[in-house]
């Protein structure tokens, strides 16, 4: 290796630049965090110094709680992305084998059919879909979110998921065709496990997305016992704008399991996406 | 092939479910959206009147002027992220991908924390930071000595949209940069070292060298801040309001959409003329998606290595 690449002043530099854009990206988050276990005093007096022995309050933890129904909401938004999640791998994975597996009339047509929600989003169809959703006596139910996030993740999920099936040897299945295996028991048993990585890179990207979507709970679901987490804390902060400790407690809240989550599922979702699985 | 197969029932059974749900969640609606756009509601009944709403969107001052004014600011909003955010994406995703750079993995998580968050997170803790009664953005100016600079950014209707668009990029500058990132890890070292025998390094080999090879991943990002841009709504929404103020300087055609197909405060909700919003930001996602796949991904060289 030459040493140009190695020159000291240029690690620094690049160093610089990386340490001021961190800071700058975890900067906000750090302030909310820190601001939301001190008393409302020490929120305005000084905004920047970690919560001290006399700074140090949870009153607007128990605002929130008192107030909210956090954990309902929690639960409502746990409900519908498991849900979401597991129906776009199943559905998802079905199609995908069978558009990568079979030959058959139509099969390229399909594939295109199916991608077209890769670039076209799902809520240039509201108007319809709300109304669909009335006509089926589904709004505000958690069921109505699930379709919507559903179909909104199968055009990706397909088109991911059909490319790591045509690299399963076609040895394997036809063996298990030897053996008698109906094409279900293939699918299940000896495809699936297979393309286990790509599933998790699947349902990583349709995660945050889902988790975190606004719209859809506002306009299908917005009803107290249906709110989502996402929806929940917009809702309780528009009402508590004033009292900064239980907006400030209110948004760790809601910062904190994304946060759990990503420190989980962060090594994943990175290698996913620079695995090119999104070319 | 002559001889007529049996259907063979399992490819059906595979296929239905996810192509029933796509189907009636997301294919139907989205036509029926276009089809909703030419009916208007008398007294609860629906009546036919081909391009009408298309006449009001555009052609009645009151509609037009919210219209043009929410796609103008929606074109402001994609300005800034395609200057801002793809370059700085750009940038780290250059630094981040030197060999032997220590701590790559930890600035790479660390960095990509914001495009996690929710929207109602990231527009409120924004507004909180920016706001003069809290005080934050103005003290820390302070302490540089430019106070004078402070404005409250979003009660002001010069500076709204752009401390917005700023906001989101810096919530989405992950995207890009993981994606380039990517895409510069792929680029043999054989070809770096070429370049370096032949004197070529730094910054003239980034100019040089990696930014032709990474152009398809920059156009492939360009397309994505676009889609994602005109659909647009939630941080707009959490940090303004739907009434995207102050004096609708920050409303872009989602916030425009949602007032309009479902009514907000006074105003009712008009699904007719919500749907022919919906269909003008089709054609407008359309027409950019054509521009990208038929003008710019055909005409871009790709390199196999």
């Amino acid at each position: 290796m030459l040493k140009a690449r190695r020159n000291p002043v240029n690690v620094a530099a690049m160093h610089a630049v990386l340490i001021v854009y961190t800071l700058i990206a975890l900067f906000p988050v750090f302030v909310i965090l820190i601001n939301s276990f001190k008393t409302r005093k020490a929120i305005f007096r000084e905004p920047l110094s970690l919560p001290g022995a006399d700074s140090f309050s949870l009153i607007g933890y128990e605002t929130v709680l008192r107030q909210g129904d956090f954990f309902g909401y929690f639960q409502n938004s746990m409900i519908v992305t498991v849900a979401s999640l597991f129906f776009i791998l199943l559905f998802g994975a079905m199609a995908a084998f069978a558009l990568a597996e079979y030959r058959f009339k139509g099969n390229t047509l399909m594939g295109l059919y199916l991608a077209l929600g890769i670039m076209i989003p799902i809520r240039i169809g509201t108007v319809a879909i709300l109304e669909l959703m009335v006509s089926t006596g589904l709004v505000n139910t958690l069921m109505a979110l699930i379709l919507v996030y559903t179909a909104q993740g199968l055009p990706l999920a397909v088109f991911i998921l059909s490319e790591f099936m045509r690299g399963v040897s076609d040895d394997l299945k036809n063996a298990g065709r030897i053996d008698g295996l109906s094409e279900y028991v293939i699918f299940f048993r000896l495809v699936l496990p297979l393309v286990r990585p790509a599933m998790a890179t699947v349902a990583v990207f349709n995660m945050i997305p889902i988790w975190n979507d606004l719209w859809f709970p506002l306009i299908l679901a917005p009803a107290e016992e249906t709110k989502t987490l996402t929806l929940g804390s917009q809702v309780f902060i528009g009402q508590f704008v004033t009292d900064w400790n239980a907006v400030l407690s209110a948004l760790s809240m809601a910062i904190l399991p994304v946060l759990i989550l990503y420190v989980i599922f962060s090594r994943q979702l990175i290698r996913g996406i620079t695995s090119g699985a999104v070319k | 092939m002559a001889s007529r197969r049996p259907i063979r029932w399992h490819i059906v059974v595979f296929l239905a479910p996810a192509v029933l749900v796509y189907t009636a969640i997301m294919i139907f609606p989205l036509f029926n959206t276009l089809r909703l756009a030419l009916f208007t509601e008398v007294d609860n009944v629906r009546h036919f009147v081909g391009l009408e709403n298309f006449r009001t969107l555009f052609g009645d001052p009151r509609w037009s002027e919210s219209f043009w004014n929410a796609l103008g600011n929606n074109f402001w909003f994609f300005f800034i992220h395609m200057l801002v955010q793809n370059p700085i994406g750009i940038l780290l995703a250059a630094i981040l991908s030197h060999p032997r750079l220590r701590f790559a993995a930890l600035y790479r998580s660390a960095i990509f924390i914001p495009t996690i968050l929710s929207f109602v997170i990231v527009g409120f803790a924004w507004k909180l930071i920016l706001s003069p009664i809290w005080g934050i953005a103005p003290g820390m100016l302070d302490a540089v000595g430019l106070k004078f600079l402070y404005a409250p950014w979003l009660g002001k209707e010069e500076y709204a949209l752009t401390t917005l668009s700023l906001v989101s990029v810096w919530q989405f500058v992950g995207i890009p940069m993981m994606l380039i990132y990517a895409a510069l890890l792929t680029i043999p070292e054989e070809i770096l070292e070429a370049a370096e025998v032949e004197g070529i390094t730094g910054m003239s080999a980034f100019w040089k060298i990696k930014l032709p090879l990474i152009l398809p991943s920059i156009g492939i990002i360009s397309i994505l801040t676009f889609v994602g841009n005109f659909n647009a709504f939630d941080l707009i929404y959490a940090a303004q309001g739907a009434l995207a103020g102050p004096d609708f300087s920050t409303d872009i055609l989602g916030t425009f959409l949602y007032r309009t197909f479902f009514g907000f405060q006074l105003q009712l909700g008009d699904p007719h003329m919500g749907s022919a919003i919906a269909t003008a930001m089709f054609a407008i996602i359309l027409v950019g998606v054509c521009i990208y796949l038929f003008g710019i991904q055909t005409r871009m060289r790709r390199y196999q290595f």
